[in-house]
């Protein structure tokens, strides 16, 4: 028993050894929804270019990872964020408090936010404002949603219970759903509009609360598990990005929003309704402590990652039109700073 | 007067009536209880056997993959500008199916080639490379071809460039090496677990270097010097109830501690380790306690009489014989800690890491994160991964059991 004494001293030097926190690989956080674009860009970046250290891609939501990017400057903090949706002003002034002044924008491509079913299910279509008002807490602010199948929304809707699965409020993809199909529904009511411009906090409780009752059913960040849960239930609907429609063709079919398939070109053109775009946020004051930071970037920005035929492409990416990916390489290649002032 | 009621009872007439039906129905409920527990150990073995089933079933494709020939020249230009991916395209492009057949990765093996071989420059061969997901899962007959091309997830396009490799004889299957020294891959055919399995043992080795040391000695002496009063009651109660704490507590801990506190680095083995040692110190100290309190005190009795100091009595007497007992509980709160994923997704340890860990100190991530993230993923090449690393968290756990029960029959043997 002897032989534990000498374990633990070696243990302290252990610990004494390791609180050096300095790192040469690049940290990115962020969206569940970019995630699998940048691992796989992260990939090729390690294969490509062994002299710098693999890239740590970790998965934590938009709002999460831009709050871990606007932490501070140093190394415990991370380079790059990835976003399902633009930085907010308030966010970008959390960034200031903490010293990150310098972020650089880059549009990496678009995603379509799909509503989709089992292939055996029951929906011909739906129109944002009928899913705003199956959803809203508050349907128009005439009091809590009384309705239980779609058909109390829409008698032409089939009378099956209402149950979407959807993201979590943590989630870029839920602020994505919250102004793509709830607000865009809500507006729809012609006394919304002029309600927004007088009234903002109320717009919003009436626009973009979702009700609490069992109809909306968050899925959590595991995409792949919605997928499963509508896959095995014509009746529920589920919300997540284009890829994983993409990806799960032979199990499920979008729901068509407002007439329009969610289909590739439907989406790089904007005529599907819910089409979004994806960011990187990265932190310009790294640059120089991070020397991969600047060739990980370039390597993003190339034709042969998010162009049309690129390696994103073949994982799900909708690529940007074209005057728009050449705009951003330039962003990507000479770390053009983020003018608060656009957002 | 009544008479004298007999002073001695009669002797019980086992063939009465009244007597056969109470035995019979004491029978009965014993034959019910005893068919009940064989019914209840029935059960759980099949859900373990429908459970290693499905898992071996759906996993163990993932332990072979399929390769292409591709006939490579290795023209000295392309080689002295390093411009292998070209070199793999232009390749591959020659084989007789149209669109990709060859994994995105699969030009790594080119440069590997000619590193180990430079003699390679200036000649052609015919190299083995692994095969794209898709071409992967038809070899293994992954897709039901009878359903038509929309609705059964793979294109027709891969369906005829797999007939025609196929046909071509240039299409073979093999052991994945790659799967058992790789590390994470967003391609399911390049995708490994060395990485996330070096990871679990960076990660167990910490923890157990901090929490056996500590959880053994804490128990010593709460249990043979520390005074029984109000303070060491609180203790004892306070160990109990950490030990019953959900783990995700230990995460919030170990991330406002050791990352947001001490400033340690995010998701590495050093961290995780750390945290998991608070989690399972209670464990190994409760067990512990217990195996030193069930020590006889006669061996105490007779050391001290003898002469020895208290020290000498309880590392040379009352310890050796505990042993078997505390390793029982060690093994447990390891056999835990292994299979934890909570408090280290806290912590940053579910983050891709195209690397295998070279340090306790660099990103890493563990079997069971790696089990969570690939069932997360979109591609469909995934599930058999997902599956085969369910198997090697499996067999590393049945490993580690295996040998903390030689360790505790060898102690046992010497006390």
């Amino acid at each position: 028993m002897r032989q534990l004494l000498p374990v633990s001293g070696l243990l302290l030097v252990l610990l004494a050894g390791c609180s050096d926190a300095g790192r040469s690989q690049i940290r990115i956080v962020g969206s569940s929804t970019v995630y699998p674009f940048t691992t796989a860009v992260a990939e090729q970046f390690k294969r490509q270019s062994p002299q710098y250290a693999a890239p740590v891609v970790e998965s934590t939501g938009t709002g999460g990872g831009i709050k871990l990017l606007c932490a501070g400057l140093g190394p415990q903090f991370p380079d790059i964020a990835d976003a399902s949706r633009r930085i907010k002003p308030g966010e970008v002034a959390d960034c200031r408090r903490h010293g990150v002044t310098d972020l650089v924008e880059v549009q990496i491509g678009l995603d379509g936010l799909v509503i989709a079913q089992a292939r055996g299910g029951v929906f011909a279509g739906l129109t944002a404002r009928q899913v705003y008002m199956a959803l809203a807490a508050d349907p128009f602010g005439r009091g809590p949603n009384r309705a239980r199948t779609w058909a109390d929304v829409d008698p032409a809707l089939p009378a099956v219970r209402i149950h979407v699965i959807g993201p979590p409020p943590t989630s870029g993809t839920r602020d994505s759903f919250d102004e793509l199909y709830m607000q865009r529904g809500c507006e729809t009511e012609p006394a919304m509009p002029a309600l927004k411009l007088r009234d903002p906090a109320g717009f919003r409780r009436i626009c973009a609360k979702v009700r609490e009752d069992g109809a909306f059913v968050e899925g959590g960040e595991n995409d792949n598990l919605i997928v499963q849960k509508i896959a095995a239930d014509p009746h529920s609907i589920g919300v997540f990005g284009y890829s994983f429609l993409a990806e799960n063709a032979d199990r499920i079919r979008d729901v068509p929003l407002d007439g329009v398939l969610a289909t590739y070109d439907n989406i790089a053109s904007f005529r599907y309704p819910a089409s979004r775009a994806m960011y990187l946020y990265v932190k310009a004051q790294h640059a120089r402590a991070v020397p991969a930071l600047r060739p990980f970037l370039a390597a993003y920005a190339r034709e042969s990652t998010w162009g049309r035929e690129g390696l994103l492409a073949r994982r799900g990416l909708v690529a940007s039109p074209d005057t728009v990916r050449a705009a951003n390489a330039q962003v990507a290649t000479r770390f053009t700073l983020l003018d608060p002032a656009t957002l | 007067m009544s008479p004298a009621r007999p002073l001695l009872r009669e002797p019980t007439d086992w063939s009465a009536a009244a007597l056969r039906v109470r035995l019979a129905r004491r029978h009965r409920s014993e034959r019910l209880f005893r068919l009940a527990g064989l019914g209840a150990l029935l059960l759980a073995g099949l859900f373990l056997a429908f459970l290693l089933f499905t898992i071996i079933r759906d996993g163990a494709s993932g332990f072979r993959h399929s390769e292409v020939a591709v006939t490579v020249t290795f023209d000295p230009q392309s080689v002295r500008s390093g411009d292998y991916v070209g070199l793999m395209q232009r390749s591959a492009r020659a084989l007789p199916v149209a669109g990709d057949v060859v994994s995105e990765g699969a030009w790594v093996a080119l440069r590997e080639a000619v590193a180990a071989d430079p003699a390679l420059v200036g000649q052609t061969r015919t190299m083995w490379v692994p095969a794209r997901s898709s071409i992967d899962l038809l070899a293994k007959g992954k897709f039901d071809l009878a359903q038509p091309a929309l609705s059964r997830g793979v294109s027709d396009a891969d369906v005829a460039a797999w007939r025609a490799l196929a046909a071509a004889g240039r299409l073979r299957q093999g052991f994945n090496l790659d799967f058992l020294t790789g590390s994470a891959s967003t391609s399911p055919e390049l995708a490994g677990i060395w990485g996330a399995a070096l990871g679990s043992l960076l990660t167990l080795a910490i923890t157990i270097a901090i929490a056996f040391p500590v959880g053994v000695f804490a128990a010593i002496y709460l249990q043979e010097f520390a005074p029984r009063n109000r303070w060491t009651d609180l203790i004892e109660v306070s160990i109990n109830n950490l030990a019953a704490v959900p783990s995700i507590i230990f995460g919030l801990l170990g991330l406002a501690v050791f990352l947001n506190f001490a400033g340690l680095p995010r998701s590495a083995p050093l961290v995780g380790g750390l945290t998991l040692a608070l989690m399972t110190l209670p464990v190994i100290v409760i067990a512990a306690r217990a195996a030193i309190g069930a020590v006889s005190p006669g061996v105490r009795d007779a050391a001290l009489a003898v002469g020895a100091s208290r020290l000498q009595t309880v590392f040379d007497h009352v310890l050796p014989q505990a042993l078997p007992g505390i390793l029982t509980g060690t093994i447990i709160g390891m056999a835990r800690a292994l299979g934890e994923t909570a408090p280290l997704l806290l912590i940053g340890m579910r983050a891709f890491v195209a690397d295998v860990p070279h340090g306790l100190a660099a990103p890493a991530t563990v079997l069971p994160v790696q089990i969570f993230l690939w069932s997360d993923d979109a591609q469909r090449g995934f599930i058999e991964k997902t599956s085969a690393a369910i198997i090697v968290l499996l067999l590393v756990l049945v490993l580690l059991n295996s040998l903390a029960i030689v360790l505790r029959n060898h102690f046992e043997r010497r006390a």
